[in-house]
C-alpha cells in the first residue's frame, strides 16, 4: 500500500514537471543576455525594460482583457436569459431542438467558427475591428454559460416559486429574489468559463480580427513567427506571476469555504 | 408574464439566428457556389475526386487520434493518482495552472526546447547522442498537442472517478480480482463518462490546431484545420474552404449521432 | 439583485478603465487630436526609427501593421472591412489589386521625392505609367548555406538542392509561386508558366524534394539559419542579408538557370482614410537619406538612385544583392496569371506541402 502511494506520488510529481518545463524554460531564458534560447548568457532585466516600453503589446494585453470581461459579461446575460427560456418550455421536441442548436457552436472546431463568421460579418458588411472580435466572441461563449445553468434550472425546486407566488410575490419579486439566487452558482461558473473561453481563444479571433486590432494569442502567434524575441518571455513571466496570484487568492478563498462545505471547487475552473 | 419571456427569449434567438443558423446556411452556399457567384457542385466533385482531399481528412482524424490516445494514456494514471491524494485541491491547481498560460505562449517555449540547441538536444549530448531533429517532425506535432492537452483530459477522469464509491473498487479487491481484473471490470466501467467528456474535449479542437503545424510541424503536417486557414487566409478560395468546412461538420453530426444512439442503447438495458 | 447591478456596473467601469489606459498606451503622443495612418506591411520591412522620425516631423501618429503574405493582405483588404492607408504588395499583387479596382490613383504631385528612383524600376508592365505603385524595394529569390554543413561553392544551381546529402537540412519558403516557380526554373520552365502539364511536372519534381526538406516557413527561417539548426535555406535576397550580418558562415548565392526578380511597392488602397498622409509618407520614405537608412536596415536593394548612392561601396557592389546586368536578363518577374491559374499553383503547392516527407 504504502509502496503504491510512492508510485502515485512520483508519477504524479513526473506529469507536473513535464507540464511546468516549458513555462520554467520560458522564465528563465528571460534573465538572459543573449538573444535566444540554447544559452543562458548574463543575467539581465533588459527584456523586462523592453517589454514595460513596448505601449503596443501592452495595450494590447489591456484589451485582451477588457475583450475578455466584456464578452463574457453580455455572453452570461444573454445565455443565463436563454437558460431560464429554454427551462420554461412546455413542449420536449422545442427543448431539444433549441438544446441541439445551442450545441453546436460547441462541439465545432474553432476553425469553422472562425471561417464562417468571417463569411457572416463580410456577408453583412461589417468591418473586422474590435467589435467584430468582441460579438463573435459574445456569440462562442453564450453555449456554455446556458450548459452551465441550465442544470442548476432544472435542480431547483419549482414549489419554491409557487411558494413565492403564494406569498404575493409579482413576477419580477419571483425572478429577482428567488430565480436568480438559486442559480447564481451556474451563472457564476458560467461567466468564469466564458472568461477562460475568451482568454483562451485563438483560431476564431484570427480569422476575424484586423484594423489594428489584436489579442495576445494573435500578437503572439505573429512575433512567433518572426523566430525567438525574448521580449515575449518576459511578457509570459509576468503573466505567470498575474495568473499564479489570481489563483493562490482563490485557492485561499475556496479553501477557507470548503472547510465548512466540503465540495469539488476547483473542477470549476476549466474548460 | 407572457410579454417576460419573450424578452428573455429575444436576445438568445436572436443570438441562435445570427451566429448559428445564418453562419451555417451561408458557409452552405459559398460551398454550392463558384467565385462568380453561380451554382456549382464542383467543389464537392474535387474534394471527392482529388484524393489529396481525403487523404487529408483521414490525415487530420488520425493525428486527433494520436493526440487523444496519448494525453488518455498520460492523464488516466494521473488522474487515478491524483483522487489517492492528501492534497487533492493543491495537486489539482497546480495541474490547471498551466491551462491559463497562454497556449502560444506554451507553443512557442517549445520552438526553442526542441531546437538543435534545445534543451532536449542538450539533454542528449550528455550522453553521446548527437543532435537529434525534433523540431518539424511528426513527433514534435503530436507531443506538444498532447503536452497541451493533458489538463483537460485530467480533469473529468479525476471527477469521474472520485464519484465511484471506494467501497465498490474494495469490495472487488476483497473478493480477490487482481489489480487488472478491478480495473478492466470496476474502475474502467465507472470511469466511462469521463473518459468519454475527456475525449470530446480533446478530439475536437484537435483538428484546428492550425497554428502548431506552422511553428511546430514546420508546415509538413498539414490538417483539416491548416487547410480551411490556407484557403480562407492565403489563397482567398472561400468557395473551397467553405466545403471542407461543410465536410466536416457533416462527419461531426454523424460522430454524434452514433455516439448518442449508444448512449441511448445503454439506458434501455439497464 | 442589487448586488448583481452593483457587479455589473463595476465590471462596466473596470472596462471603461482598461479601454481608457489602452487608448492612452497606444497613442502616447496625441496632444489633442491626431490624425493617424495605418502602415500594412511586411513583418520587419521598415526601419521604426523612421516611423519615430516621420511621427515627429509631421505629427501624424503611425500605426504599423503586419501581414506575411501578398495573398494573406490581399485577403483583408478585399474583405472590405479595413481602413489601411498604405500597403506594399509585390508587382504581381499591384496588378491583381488593380484588376480587382483595389487601388487609388496616386498624387504624384504630392510625391516630389519619385524623381530619386532609378529610371530602370520605373514603367514596368505591372503598372506602366506608375500611376497606382511607388517601388519600395527589389530583390531576388536564392539559396543561403551555411559552410559549416555544405562545402563552399557546392551549391550553384537549383539542381543542386535535390541532392541526396541534404536529407532533412533545406527550409524552404513558404510562398506557392516562390516554391513552384523555383521548381519551374530548374526544369527550365518560365516561372509563369500556365501550362497544366508543366506545372504538374514542376510538382512532381518538387515532390522529389520532400525528404531534403526541413521545414516550409517564412519569417523565422532568419532565426533558424542563424542558430545554424538547418544547412540550407530558400529565401529572398533582404532575408538572406539580414541572416549573413549575424552570421558568417552563411552565404547567398542566385542561381545561374534564373531566378525571381520582384519589386515591392508602395500602394494606396481604396478604402484608406487618410490619404494625405499616406502621399506624405511615400515621399518621407524616398528621401534619399530616408531610403538609405531604411535600406541598412532592412537589407534589400532600392530603387532609389540618389540613396545608392549614400550606401557604403561594399553594399553597393555587392553582386548578390546589386545583381549585373548578365544576371538581372536571367531573372524572371512574375506576372499575375489570374486567379485560376493562381489557384491551380497554390493547390499545387499544398498538395506538395501535404506530400512533404
Amino acid at each position: 500500500m504504502r509502496n503504491r502511494h510512492l508510485i502515485a506520488r512520483v508519477y504524479l510529481s513526473l506529469t507536473l514537471v513535464l507540464l511546468y518545463v516549458p513555462i520554467f524554460y520560458l522564465i528563465y531564458f528571460s534573465f538572459s543576455s543573449g538573444k535566444n534560447m540554447n544559452k543562458f548568457e548574463h543575467f539581465t532585466f533588459a527584456h523586462y525594460q523592453t517589454l514595460f516600453q513596448d505601449n503596443r503589446l501592452l495595450a494590447i494585453f489591456l484589451e485582451t482583457i477588457l475583450l475578455a470581461l466584456l464578452s463574457s459579461l453580455i455572453a452570461t446575460i444573454i445565455g443565463t436569459f436563454g437558460a431560464i427560456a429554454i427551462s420554461g418550455m412546455k413542449k420536449e421536441s422545442h427543448k431539444k431542438t433549441t438544446l441541439a442548436l445551442n450545441n453546436v457552436l460547441m462541439v465545432s472546431p474553432d476553425v469553422i467558427i472562425g471561417a464562417s463568421f468571417l463569411i457572416f460579418f463580410t456577408a453583412l458588411g461589417i468591418g473586422l475591428n474590435f467589435g467584430s472580435v468582441l460579438l463573435s466572441h459574445i456569440a462562442f461563449s453564450i453555449p456554455i454559460v446556458v450548459l452551465m445553468v441550465l442544470p442548476r434550472l432544472n435542480e431547483m425546486d419549482m414549489s419554491l416559486i409557487d411558494a413565492a407566488r403564494d406569498l404575493g410575490a409579482n413576477s419580477w419579486q419571483v425572478f429577482s429574489n428567488v430565480l436568480i439566487p438559486a442559480i447564481m452558482p451556474g451563472i457564476f461558473s458560467g461567466m468564469f468559463m466564458a472568461l477562460t473561453y475568451s482568454l483562451d481563444d485563438f483560431a476564431v479571433t484570427f480569422f476575424v480580427t484586423g484594423n489594428g486590432f489584436s489579442t495576445l494569442s494573435v500578437e503572439i502567434y505573429s512575433r512567433a513567427r518572426q523566430g525567438i524575441d525574448l521580449e515575449i518571455n518576459a511578457l509570459s513571466t509576468v503573466m505567470f506571476l498575474f495568473v499564479l496570484i489570481l489563483v493562490g487568492i482563490y485557492y485561499f478563498i475556496t479553501t477557507k469555504k470548503s472547510r465548512r462545505k466540503n465540495h469539488r471547487v476547483i473542477g470549476g475552473l476549466v474548460k | 408574464m407572457r410579454t417576460r419571456k419573450a424578452l428573455f427569449l429575444i436576445p438568445y434567438l436572436l443570438w441562435i439566428f445570427l451566429f448559428v443558423i445564418l453562419p451555417i446556411l451561408l458557409i452552405l452556399w459559398y460551398s454550392f457556389t463558384d467565385s462568380n457567384r453561380s451554382f456549382t457542385l464542383n467543389n464537392y466533385v474535387v474534394f471527392f475526386r482529388n484524393g489529396t482531399f481525403l487523404r487529408m481528412m483521414i490525415n487530420s482524424f488520425w493525428y486527433a487520434m494520436l493526440i487523444t490516445l496519448l494525453t488518455l494514456v498520460i492523464s488516466y494514471p494521473a488522474a487515478y493518482f491524483l483522487t489517492k491524494m492528501k492534497n487533492q485541491q493543491l495537486w489539482l491547481l497546480l495541474i490547471i495552472l498551466p491551462t491559463w498560460i497562454n497556449l502560444l505562449l506554451k507553443a512557442y517555449a517549445f520552438i526553442g526546447i526542441l531546437g538543435n540547441n534545445g534543451l532536449v538536444n542538450q539533454f542528449l549530448h550528455l550522453f553521446g547522442i548527437g543532435p537529434v531533429n525534433i523540431l518539424f517532425t511528426d513527433f514534435a506535432f503530436i507531443f506538444v498537442a498532447t503536452y497541451i492537452e493533458i489538463p483537460f483530459m485530467i480533469l473529468p477522469i479525476f471527477n469521474a472517478i472520485k464519484e465511484i464509491n471506494p467501497a465498490v473498487i474494495q469490495a472487488s479487491e476483497d473478493l480477490g480480482a487482481s489489480r487488472w481484473q478491478t480495473f478492466r471490470y470496476v474502475l474502467w466501467p465507472l470511469s466511462r463518462p469521463g473518459v468519454e467528456s475527456g475525449v470530446q474535449a480533446i478530439f475536437i479542437p484537435s483538428l484546428s490546431l492550425f497554428m502548431l503545424t506552422r511553428l511546430i510541424g514546420g508546415n509538413r503536417v498539414i490538417t483539416l484545420g491548416t487547410a480551411i486557414e490556407e484557403y480562407f487566409m492565403t489563397t482567398m478560395n472561400w468557395n473551397m474552404g467553405a466545403t471542407i468546412g461543410v465536410i466536416l461538420i457533416v462527419l461531426m453530426v454523424i460522430v454524434m449521432l452514433i455516439t448518442s444512439r449508444k448512449a441511448r442503447r445503454k439506458k434501455v438495458d439497464l | 439583485m442589487k448586488k448583481i447591478f452593483i457587479a455589473i456596473i463595476s465590471i462596466l467601469l473596470v472596462c471603461l478603465g482598461l479601454a481608457g489606459l489602452a487608448n492612452h498606451l497606444e497613442k502616447p503622443t496625441a496632444e489633442g487630436k491626431k490624425q493617424s495612418l495605418i502602415i500594412y506591411n511586411w513583418g520587419d520591412y521598415l526601419d521604426p526609427k523612421l516611423i519615430k522620425k516621420f511621427e515627429k516631423q509631421s505629427g501624424y501618429h503611425v500605426v504599423y501593421e503586419t501581414f506575411d503574405s501578398n495573398e494573406a493582405m490581399y485577403t483583408k483588404i478585399k474583405q472590405g472591412g479595413t481602413a489601411y492607408d498604405l500597403t506594399i504588395p509585390s508587382e504581381y499583387m499591384v496588378t491583381k489589386m488593380r484588376k480587382a479596382h483595389l487601388l487609388d490613383r496616386l498624387n504624384k504631385q504630392k510625391i516630389p521625392n519619385m524623381k530619386y528612383i532609378g529610371k530602370s524600376f520605373l514603367h514596368k508592365s505591372f503598372d506602366a505609367e506608375n500611376d497606382y505603385s511607388v517601388p519600395y524595394f527589389w530583390g531576388t529569390l536564392g539559396i543561403v548555406y551555411n559552410d559549416k554543413f555544405v562545402k563552399k561553392g557546392a551549391i550553384k544551381n537549383w539542381n543542386d538542392l535535390w541532392s541526396k546529402k541534404y536529407h532533412h537540412q533545406i527550409l524552404l519558403v513558404d510562398s506557392a509561386r516562390d516554391a513552384m516557380g523555383m521548381s519551374l526554373v530548374s526544369l527550365g520552365y518560365s516561372m509563369n508558366t500556365t501550362s497544366s502539364m508543366k506545372l504538374h511536372l514542376a510538382q512532381t519534381k518538387l515532390d522529389g524534394l520532400g525528404p531534403n526538406i526541413k521545414a516550409i516557413i517564412s519569417d523565422e527561417m532568419r532565426m533558424y539559419m542563424i542558430q545554424n539548426e538547418a544547412a540550407i535555406g530558400v529565401t529572398w535576397s533582404g532575408e538572406a542579408y539580414e541572416m549573413m550580418e549575424s552570421n558568417s558562415h552563411l552565404h547567398y548565392v542566385v542561381p545561374k538557370e534564373g531566378s525571381n526578380l520582384w519589386f515591392d511597392n508602395f500602394v494606396v488602397p481604396k478604402t484608406a482614410k487618410n490619404k494625405k498622409a499616406a502621399f506624405e509618407f511615400i515621399n518621407f520614405m524616398l528621401e534619399p537619406k530616408n531610403a538609405a537608412q531604411n535600406a541598412r536596415y532592412v537589407g534589400y536593394a532600392t530603387p532609389n538612385v540618389a540613396a545608392q548612392k549614400l550606401l557604403p561601396k561594399y553594399i553597393r557592389e555587392d553582386r548578390q544583392f546589386y545583381p549585373d546586368q548578365t544576371t538581372l536578363r536571367h531573372l524572371q518577374v512574375f506576372k499575375d496569371l489570374g486567379p485560376k491559374k493562381t489557384q491551380e499553383y497554390n493547390d499545387l503547392f499544398l498538395e506538395f506541402k501535404m506530400y512533404a516527407r
